[in-house]
């Protein structure tokens, strides 16, 4: 026997495995991040006082700007394979690539601009969570990438031999990429604004 | 050839051809394997294994509690300087061993063997599945947990030694203590482990399903398996965001859990402040508790299809059963302030949480009772699976109900951190959850090797371990209401209030020794079985279920032909029927 429903769906569920799947990870990264901003959330109103304006909005507005981008160019790679246009679709892809690493590439001119005042994580509370919620944020963003190369790279092969599965897999990481958005989109007004 | 085609009675079952088998090499075959059932065998044979380990720990502070500063016979001349000078075990190491029991019981034993080991195996073929929906996932989750595991048992060997702040790792203590760090990171492995078995196990319910096994038809075992698996998947993230915290605070000098003006040893520290050290409890107890639950789920499961079997009856009230555990898992997550009713936390969070802990117990009482009224009127099989499901049940019943007042806030004042607590969970888990795992293993044994284990061996197992058990946890009880407190390195010598109470160490100490020579027969049994075992068929047990259609060992792939269900899981002594078992996969 193979394992069904790797590429149709099952008729009772309306799912494929891959897409179940995917959305149970993403929801154990709601509770991730959940606890993580309940943790901002406990310590701010704990705190005697709490620093504000301590962040560059340029560079985190700039980064929101990058990442909605990225957003849009993977739903444009995942919708080229669905009209079967191969080249725009590793095009946008390698776009969404050179985003993300654009991206990093800001935070870390952040970064170095916070440790070279010596703001580093032990500074204060505001930074500790900072540096937690972006480093592992930065994390997923770093496995998003991976991914995508791996895709670009090795994993296109499977193109040829199943589209559709390979189809459902941008999918997935396409909705892996949202949910690294939509995550930032929570942090760029809770640290930067707020 | 096989059952179900020799009684005619799959219609449109063809047979599919066997091509595809292509042989793999040892590695790919029996180490990095893609197939649940080896990985499932590898889960519950480490799980298995940490369980000696966490036991022997526990016995090596027995000897501690029973004889405080006498050298430690047989290995204490090995323990070397830093943990047990001259075989006489420090305070430290006391408390090392402690911690790690606790981790090593919970997060390498319990768990690995229950969701790991039978999840793995038997739940695909209880639902008529050729394999878990991700198997590749399958194997990086046993690696990673495996990693987690030797990350935990190398936390011994650098110096400063294991964490040393108990189980729950409660801060500032656990930020400033030695050995702390390599604890959090083992905890990363052993969630990440976690939540990719839970994401592969779920979808694999929902998905691959065996055709007519509606929801309702789903084997009890599969239910627990399902409601543990949503516990794992959104409960222990809240936790890895606390041990990524907890880990800052040690290593970047952060200040998440550390409060402003704390004096250690006479000095100031050298921190930022403004913690929370509340805040790490609520994370951990949001995780933690769930995982009681992740810890008796199983067990239920297991002791469900058991019952069923050997009562020859349906098992009662099946309906009640699922819609109990699902609410249970959903319940499970907002109890769990009730481990810290002695916090300051107020009188408010503390009526909430009382309150919804009193209404927990309702559907654990309802799974209990309909397990129990199971068994009413049956002409019951006492073989060994059976009897270890049965002990299940008055030894849950004691760990559940000795639960109740220490959710109550008033008198848990006097009970908490005393040796009642200790008593309480250890009922759940040990004699509760670890009997139901020595009945899987002796009920699932047949279908993972084809061979059955020694009834004769078993009994020994079984009875010699009831006793001891019980007398390793009934003093506990009398020890705690009598007020003394857990985690004293002297066995609670140092208090007059503890005098009379003293000659229960002993009591517990020689039962947990007897406790661990009698789980000789079973490694014998164990392997012996693998051996000398007497070879059996398909359905040694005449059970319904799906995994007994499959052959004994399954092969790659498990069934022979699409199985198709057409039935309940539980249709026993069916009247008019010509057996008294009516399988899920005969028409």
């Amino acid at each position: 026997m193979e394992i069904p429903y790797i590429v149709e769906t099952r008729a009772d569920t309306g799912l494929n495995n891959v897409k179940l799947g995917i959305w149970l990870f993403l929801a154990s990264e709601v509770m991730l991040f959940g606890a993580l901003f309940s943790t901002y959330i406990i310590l701010r109103v704990g705190a005697p006082e709490w620093p504000r304006g301590e962040l560059s909005v340029i560079f985190g507005a700039a980064n929101t700007i990058i990442l909605i981008s990225s957003s849009v160019t993977m739903v444009m790679a995942w919708a080229s394979l669905k009209m079967h246009a191969w080249g725009k679709h590793r095009f946008y892809l390698l776009v969404t690539v050179g985003l993300a690493l654009f991206f990093l590439v800001n935070k870390f001119f952040e970064y170095a601009e916070h440790v070279g005042k010596h703001e580093i994580p032990s500074y204060n509370t505001f930074f500790a969570i900072y540096y937690t919620l972006t480093g592992l944020h930065g994390l997923h963003i770093v496995g998003g990438i991976v991914v995508m190369l791996y895709f670009l790279g090795p994993g296109a092969k499977l193109a040829k031999k199943n589209p559709d599965q390979f189809t459902n897999r941008i999918e997935a990481t396409g909705l892996y990429w949202h949910f690294v958005d939509l995550v930032w989109i929570f942090l760029f007004p809770v640290l930067y604004l707020l | 050839m096989d059952n179900v085609t020799t009684h005619g009675s799959v219609a449109h079952g063809h047979a599919h051809e066997h091509a595809h088998h292509e042989e793999l090499g040892f590695w790919r075959k029996y180490v990095f394997s893609i197939d649940h059932k080896v990985i499932g065998i590898q889960y519950a044979f480490t799980g298995l294994l940490f369980l000696l380990f966490g036991f022997t720990l526990m016995m090596i502070m027995r000897w501690q509690m029973a004889y405080p500063g006498r050298p430690i016979p047989l290995i204490g001349a090995w323990l070397g300087q830093d943990r047990a000078p001259m075989g006489i075990m420090l305070p430290e190491f006391y408390n090392q061993l402690g911690a790690m029991h606790g981790t090593i019981m919970v997060f390498l034993g319990v768990v690995p063997l229950a969701v790991g080991g039978f999840g793995n195996f038997v739940m695909p073929l209880q639902i008529g599945a050729p394999d878990m929906a991700f198997p590749k996932l399958n194997m990086v989750s046993y690696w990673v947990y495996f990693l987690g595991g030797v990350t935990m048992l190398a936390s011994f060997f650098p110096h400063g030694g294991a964490a040393q702040s108990g189980w729950t790792s409660y801060p500032p203590l656990a930020v400033i203590a030695p050995g702390q760090t390599m604890w959090l990171v083992g905890m990363i492995f052993l969630i990440t482990s976690s939540l990719l078995g839970s994401v592969n196990f779920i979808t694999t319910i929902v998905q691959l399903r065996a055709k007519g096994l509606s929801w309702m038809r789903l084997p009890f075992f599969v239910w627990a398996q399902l409601v543990t698996a949503f516990l794992l998947l959104l409960a222990f993230p809240p936790l890895e965001a606390a041990g990524v915290l907890q880990l800052m605070d040690r290593v970047a000098g952060t200040s998440f859990f550390m409060p402003s003006g704390l004096v250690i040893s006479g000095k100031p520290m050298l921190i930022s402040g403004n913690g929370n050290p509340l805040l790490w409890q609520h994370l951990f107890w949001f995780l933690a508790h769930p995982e009681v639950y992740v810890l008796i789920l199983p067990a239920f499961g297991i002791i469900s299809e058991i019952i069923a079997n050997n009562t020859r009856k349906p098992l009662w009230g099946y309906k009640t059963l699922v819609y109990s555990v699902v609410f249970l898992g959903f319940m499970s997550f907002i109890v769990w302030a009730h481990h810290m009713f002695m916090t300051g936390m107020g009188t408010t969070m503390s009526a909430f949480f009382q309150t919804t802990t009193m209404i927990i117990s309702i559907p654990s009482v309802i799974v209990l009772t309909s397990l129990l009224l199971s068994l009413w009127g049956a002409s019951i099989r006492f073989n060994p699976p059976m009897l270890f499901a049965l002990a299940f049940l008055p030894m849950f019943a004691i760990g559940g109900l000795t639960g109740l007042p220490l959710g109550l806030a008033p008198s848990d004042i006097h009970l908490h951190d005393t040796y009642y607590v200790i008593g309480h969970f250890h009922y759940v888990v040990a004699p509760g959850t670890i009997f139901a795992l020595f009945g899987g293993v002796y009920y699932w044994f047949p279908k993972a090797t084809g061979k059955k284990m020694n009834e004769m061996l078993g009994y020994v197992h079984f009875w010699g371990s009831f006793i001891c058990i019980n007398l390793v946890f009934m003093p506990m009880f009398i020890q705690g209401l009598g007020g003394m407190n857990r985690r004293m390195y002297d066995g609670g010598a140092q208090y007059a209030h503890n005098a009379g109470l003293l000659k229960w160490n002993l009591v517990i100490g020689f039962a947990a020794w007897g406790l661990g020579l009698l789980q000789i027969p079973f490694i014998i049994n164990f392997f012996g079985s693998l051996k000398w075992g007497k070879a059996v068929d398909k359905n040694p047990w005449e059970a319904t279920t799906l995994e007994w259609s499959a052959p004994s060992p399954p092969g790659h792939g498990n069934f022979l032909t699409d199985p198709v269900v057409y039935r309940g899981p539980y249709e026993y002594s069916v009247p008019g029927a010509a057996r008294d078992f009516s399988p899920q996969f005969e028409a």
